[in-house]
């Protein structure tokens, strides 16, 4: 295994070992899960399969989180540089670009061709459709780096979501506002996933042509033109999906509106539990204070953190955006999920089982302690949940 | 116009390293080159990492060559 070391003068020989290193492959496999419900019709004749690929997703993510627990490990500091230039953790997120493509054309392709049930078409669309919401998550490591070929990729990578705008939102967009009311990607407590759906969605949408606009207007070229890097992503998501309509017929346009949506649903499912009820505060000047640590949930979760590229170690994300996924850090004492995302994602989509679970640990936080002048508020829930939990100001 | 060159500074990003060149601006957020950090907008984040304002760019005082 790879061994980083560096000969320092206070502590002497630092070393350090990626005990995930090999693990980190995993993500090549994640996005693959739909081939397995083909695989299995393919063999044995029967479309049941096609419910296997959900399963998989949403029965092992949050068994194998409680079976394999969480990981607190962080590499020494001074060894971070080098970790950032081993090739190897950048190169699988290369990989799982035309990951993405393989898996949307064969389950296209399956879908064109076999004449299936409707549950059995509507099983594996959804299924593909969270897949190629990992396309987001591959986006978006990607879409955060400063060099010429991971922005290209992350442009090419989601186009298969049709989600391009999403880079440009979040990084301009939803890294600047993050906890505040501002911000349609950060959840308000008392706001259930259904609602914040309607107001994330096409808000991130209008955000980032409103900076892709201002970006354009500096530059006097015309938004409706190849410099735009929203319509450059949109561009090929458009060729991609007219020609599978063109090639399979009429059945292609549920197979691409289901498929859509769930991708999209992934990406809002991960926002609505990132930064719940979060809130940075105003300053004196007017301005919200800088994101801090305790402005996102993290969860260290093995298995879930090694799909996802390190995503539910969101605060040292939102401190240092532009940081690595194998250089990202466990920190004690801040906002805590009892679960990785698959978990929390079945929780988020039961809204009173998740009040009940997540309302709690956020009143609880040390730098809330009940208070709820601290907390993003839902103004539609503000007088109900100033009745419910008003007493306990601190 | 040689004392406007004279004084170009690079300000950087205190939380990520981005580098705005006054000499370079930046062509691809729509800043020309020799456009003052100064003169960028006041709701100017940093374009790398969007976590830091514009008041928390520092100047750099390595010597700048020729300049």
């Amino acid at each position: 295994m790879q061994t980083y070391a560096i000969e320092t003068s206070d502590n002497g020989l630092v070393t350090y070992q990626d005990k995930k290193r090999w693990f980190w492959l995993l993500s090549l496999v994640n996005p693959l899960i739909p081939f397995v419900g083909i695989a299995g019709q393919w063999t044995t004749g029967s479309e049941l399969w096609l419910l296997v690929p959900l399963g998989l997703m949403f029965a092992l993510g949050p068994l194998f989180d409680w079976v394999f627990g969480e990981d607190e490990n962080n590499p020494p500091e001074v060894l971070v540089p080098q970790l950032e230039k081993d090739t190897y953790y950048r190169v699988l997120t290369y990989l799982t670009v035309p990951l993405h493509f393989i898996v949307f054309f064969g389950c296209a392709i399956w879908v064109g061709t076999q004449n299936l049930h409707w549950w059995s078409f509507l099983a594996l669309t959804i299924a593909v459709g969270f897949a190629d919401g990992f396309a987001i998550n591959t986006g978006h490591e990607l879409g955060h780096k400063r060099t010429r070929l991971e922005t290209t990729l992350a442009k090419i990578v989601l186009a298969v979501p049709a989600y391009g705008h999403f880079w440009i939102e979040h990084n301009r967009g939803h890294h600047r506002d993050v906890a505040t009311p501002e911000d349609p990607a950060s959840a308000r407590m008392g706001e259930s996933i259904y609602k914040f759906a309607r107001r994330e969605i096409p808000g991130a949408f209008h955000r980032a042509w409103i900076i892709e606009k201002n970006r354009l207007g500096r530059k006097v070229v015309s938004i409706w033109g190849i410099h735009n890097e929203i319509l450059q992503s949109y561009v090929l998501t458009f060729v991609m999906q007219i020609g599978l309509i063109a090639i399979f017929g009429w059945i292609m346009l549920p197979f691409l509106i289901i498929h859509n949506f769930f991708s999209w649903w992934v990406l809002t499912s991960a926002n609505y539990i990132e930064h719940y009820g979060l809130l940075r505060l105003k300053q004196a000047d007017g301005k919200y204070e800088r994101c801090q640590p305790h402005h996102s949930w993290n969860a260290n979760h093995k298995y879930s953190n090694l799909l996802l590229f390190h995503l539910q170690r969101h605060s040292d994300h939102h401190a240092n955006p532009t940081r690595r996924y194998q250089s990202l850090r466990h920190f004690d004492d801040l906002p805590n999920l009892p679960s990785g995302y698959y978990g929390m994602y079945i929780i988020a989509y039961i809204p009173w089982l998740w009040y009940k679970i997540l309302d709690a640990r956020l009143l609880r936080l040390p730098h809330i302690a009940g208070n709820l002048d601290r907390i993003n508020i839902d103004p539609d829930a503000r007088v109900r949940l100033y009745a419910k939990y008003g007493q306990t100001n601190g | 116009m040689q004392n406007t060159v004279r004084q170009m500074a690079e300000h950087l990003c205190p939380g990520c390293g981005y580098s705005y060149d006054e000499k370079l601006g930046d062509d691809h957020e729509g800043y020309p080159p020799g456009m003052p950090f100064a003169d960028l907008p006041d709701d100017f984040v940093c374009p790398a990492c969007s976590v830091r304002y514009k008041e928390d760019f520092v100047i750099n005082h390595k010597p700048h060559g020729d300049n």
